[in-house]
């Protein structure tokens, strides 16, 4: 790899490319504007992608919560969520989560706004706000457990640790692509619209909170 | 490493072959344009649909080799060619094979190689991408097929239904290989969708509104949709299948009190959407196909669109009609029936237009409007099989039987691969430069159309006789007399099994004699049909970059529109040729782009692909397997995110008139 050349080219080669009359004929980077200018919707071709994706994403939680729906009474008398729920613990967590909601928010606004530093250090405090919520996850998984709770005790359990887990690896995906981004901006390796990188990282994040707070609502604060 | 083309001299001659000037991420990016590393990396939409075509093909035969075994063992009572395990992993990896290696990849190839071309893009949104859907889907296929060598295949029927898919039951590795198999081919799906939905949506060429597309697009948009949305849902299902299987979950498990239904309920809503993935894009072709060869265009083209729409949302809601057997009870039996028969009424449209656009028409009998034809008739069968389905009462007694069989088989076949043929023959000469000979072609549909009756008629009988699906043997004793006679229909599907094989042999001795080294079969014309919609406003085969220039649109089908003019008056259209298709062509040709930025090679997306059964290997074998894939697959990521999607500078050719030609992908 010879970095040191790309770094400083890139940027001068982004500009003439922009300048140029080339057609795309399709760009998997979403990079600079042309998505936006050049498709028929308005929408940049990524962005769509990423809408695309969520979507098929609900259906695929859809799946996992009615599975959860089904089975979440089917527990032996002394394991169900009655007695291993711990709602303050788990709102504390949430809470957590949906704050790394806003400093995402804040680093897109960076982003747009061209400040690289400041865009590095809310995605920074987005992906800690992610590590804390994974690691609140661990702890409650190992604390279940502890209480007799594993995955093949019932079919309550085996729905619950499905469902979360889900959860929880899409959680940690997005904390490697946060992380991921950050590395990328530090060296200047994102060939294209470095805003829209950063939105794209976010849209996903965004749509993990969201399916949380309906889990949470669903599985933790609905009464059994 | 981009490709540039300069026509400055003659407009539209090869490429320069790219040269690798930098080295990005870990690796140069391939840029080799011939031997097996230009197919191999491609980024192409044709060449990647030419291969998902030829892989599919493989599979086909394949998947026709387990039915011959099947009808085989069912020719005569008491058959012995077969156990009664290895039949039922034979049916189980017959309707697999056809159903996600054959007839989907098919329609994906179609729709990889058309959708862009019927669009006026240069590619798909998302190149590498579409490389990881190929490689993916073959990498899927290939594992699955493995479980044939590694213990036995899967053996709990198509829809594998829990629990009878669990291990005390089936304690081999086949149904191991299956669930982890479609999960690696569901990626394939669901990326491939989420592509071309990007690609019909945002790279329209200018002009070409949603209602001013080729209804081979249209049609190919719907069933993207339905994939983005059903697959999901099976991939629920096989998580939980396999977290059954092989992490002790009861999810299926009765005895620990679970819901049978559950596996049921995902299934159907993954499975009858499928249903409409397999037909709609072969009624994408036919709906090409038939106004071609009727000289008149498509009959009520927006009611075929929205038929096509209405057809994608309401059958995302009768899934239960494969359950009416299950004990659903009164309330949802009567919904889902109603529900049932009424997507029979879009369905209907679609054959009534198909219909009207042949009616009056200067008919012209070719192969593809054979095979088109064809579709109409044994899917009008299929279709009115299925509506007595949908009365509930009535599918109490045919299910499982012969008669469901076939239904399905009128349906997928008569419905789904039909019209496939049909899109062999009528864009071969658009794909390959070559025409595939008619009169081969003809027998090869006579075959196919006497073979397919042959063997599927008869199960309506020997289905109503009472005769049960998978089912390895059938007795002498409980055969029945005269005219309905088990003996008898069952060894006439089976020699139909075979007539309808010696049609697909001359299918292919069709290919081998077109394109056999030697061969005297002449270049193709340009527009060999007459033909209406965009793909044909360019070279066969087309150019790397598909368009000299890209196309402005002003008309549905847009190439008829710049052959004939309309010289009627008021409302009397009257259309007299006034170019020829090579002339649009030419034209086209005189006033191409200068510059063209075509997506460069990759291996990021085989290596990606790569990484995914090495994964479910170690799911089955060994926990250090899912951590050698899993580094697999993270190195491919980084190595794919690392890879600028954009040649560096040094590889662009000047500009010549100071950004002049620049044009729009799209903007509308």
């Amino acid at each position: 790899m010879s970095d040191s050349v790309i770094t400083e080219t890139a940027p001068d080669a982004e500009d003439v490319v922009d300048a140029r009359p080339d057609e795309h004929a399709g760009d998997d980077h979403g990079h600079d504007d042309h998505g936006g200018h050049h498709s028929s919707l308005g929408l940049s071709n990524i962005k769509l992608a990423m809408w695309l994706f969520l979507g098929s994403e609900c259906l695929l939680f859809g799946g996992l919560i009615s599975t959860y729906m089904l089975y979440r009474n089917r527990h032996s008398a002394n394991l169900g969520p009655d007695q291993l729920w711990d709602i303050p613990f788990t709102s504390a967590s949430s809470f957590v989560l949906l704050t790394s909601s806003l400093t995402m928010v804040l680093a897109v606004s960076a982003a747009n706004r061209k400040d690289i530093r400041a865009t590095k250090i809310f995605l920074g405090v987005t992906s800690l706000l992610g590590g804390l919520f994974v690691a609140g996850q661990i702890y409650e998984f190992t604390t279940f457990y502890r209480e007799g709770l594993g995955f093949t005790t019932s079919l309550f359990s085996s729905s619950f640790f499905t469902l979360t887990g889900f959860h929880g690896v899409h959680v940690s995906i997005g904390i490697i692509m946060l992380v991921a981004t950050i590395g990328m901006l530090q060296k200047d390796k994102i060939s294209g619209d470095k805003a829209e990188a950063v939105e794209m990282v976010g849209l996903y994040w965004h749509f993990v909170d969201i399916v949380w707070i309906v889990i949470f609502t669903l599985v933790y604060l609905i009464p059994a | 490493m981009a490709i540039i083309e300069r026509p400055t001299e003659s407009p539209a001659t090869e490429a320069p072959a790219p040269s690798a000037s930098t080295s990005y991420g870990y690796l140069r990016r391939p840029v080799e344009t011939k031997g097996w590393r230009s197919w191999a990396f491609t980024v192409d939409h044709k060449k990647i649909g030419i291969m998902y075509g030829a892989v599919a093909l493989f599979f086909f035969i394949i998947g026709g080799l387990e039915a011959g075994l099947i009808r085989l063992q069912l020719a005569g009572p008491d058959g012995t060619i077969l156990s009664a395990d290895k039949y039922n992993q034979m049916f189980t990896m017959h309707a697999t094979t056809m159903v996600f290696l054959f007839v989907m990849p098919m329609a994906a190839a179609f729709a990889n190689y058309f959708i862009p071309l019927q669009i006026g893009a240069r590619d798909v949104a998302f190149p590498r991408l579409n490389a990881l859907s190929l490689w993916t889907f073959v990498f899927g296929g290939i594992f699955i097929n493995t479980s044939w060598i590694l213990g036995g295949g899967a053996d709990g029927g198509w829809f594998m239904y829990a629990p009878n898919s669990s291990v005390p039951f089936s304690p081999s590795n086949g149904i191991d290989f299956w669930t982890l198999g479609l999960l690696i081919t569901g990626i394939a799906s669901l990326v491939g969708a989420i592509n071309l939905i990007v690609t019909v949506l945002n790279m329209r060429a200018p002009g070409m509104t949603m209602m001013k597309m080729p209804i081979f697009t249209w049609m190919g948009f719907v069933t993207q949709m339905l994939l983005l949305f059903a697959m999901p849902v099976i991939t629920v299902a096989l998580f939980l299948l396999m977290f059954q299987r092989s992490f002790g979950a009861t999810f299926f498990s009765v005895e620990a009190g679970a819901d049978p239904l559950l596996w049921q309920h995902l299934f159907w809503i993954f499975g009858h959407p499928e249903v409409y993935i397999i037909v709609l894009p072969a009624f994408g072709i036919v709906s090409e196909v038939l106004p071609v060869f009727s000289k008149k265009p498509l009959f009520g083209y927006p009611f075929v669109v929205f038929s096509g729409a209405a057809i994608g949302f309401v059958g995302f809601g009768v899934w239960a009609h494969h359950m009416f057997a299950s004990g659903l009870g009164p309330v949802s039996v009567a919904v889902f029936s109603v529900a049932t028969m009424a997507i029979a009424v879009p369905t209907g449209v679609k054959i009534i237009n198909w219909t009207l656009t042949m009616w009056g028409g200067k008919l012209k009998f070719t192969t593809a409007m054979l095979f088109a034809v064809g579709l109409i008739v044994e899917f009008t069968i299929g279709g009115l099989s299925g509506v007595t389905h949908a009365i509930a009462p009535s599918d109490t007694q045919q299910t499982d039987t012969y008669y469901i069989v076939a239904h399905f088989h009128y349906v997928i076949f008569g419905g789904g691969v039909v019209g496939l043929f049909s899109g062999m023959y009528y864009w071969w000469p658009k794909i390959f430069g070559k025409m595939l000979s008619e009169t081969l072609g003809k027998w090869n549909f006579w075959l196919m159309m006497i073979g397919m009756n042959l063997t599927f008629g008869p199960m309506h009988i020997i289905g109503l006789q009472g005769q049960p699906r998978r089912m390895y043997v059938w007795t002498e004793y409980r055969a029945g007399e005269g005219f309905f006679n088990l003996g008898f229909w069952n060894l006439v599907a089976t020699i139909g099994t075979f007539v309808l094989a010696i049609g697909v042999f001359f299918f292919l001795i069709n290919i081998w004699v077109t394109h056999r080294p030697g061969s005297k079969t002449p270049p193709a014309p340009a527009d060999p049909w007459d033909a209406r919609s965009l793909e044909w406003i360019t070279s066969s085969p087309p150019k790397e970059y598909n368009f000299a220039r890209t196309p402005v649109v002003s008309d549905l089908d847009e190439f008829f529109h710049r052959k004939y003019e309309d010289v009627g008056e008021g409302d009397q259209h009257e259309y007299v040729q006034h170019m020829t298709g090579e002339e649009v062509i030419q034209n086209e040709e005189d006033n191409a782009d200068l510059n063209i930025h075509l997506p460069a090679p990759s291996y990021w997306p085989m290596v990606l692909a790569f990484s995914l059964p090495v994964l479910a290997y170690g799911v089955i074998y060994s926990t250090l397997l899912i951590l050698a894939g899993a580094a697999i697959a993270t190195m491919a990521m980084f190595g794919w995110a690392l890879e600028p999607a954009d040649a560096p500078q040094s590889d662009y050719d000047p500009t010549d008139d100071g950004g002049e030609t620049s044009k729009e992908l799209a903007n509308v």
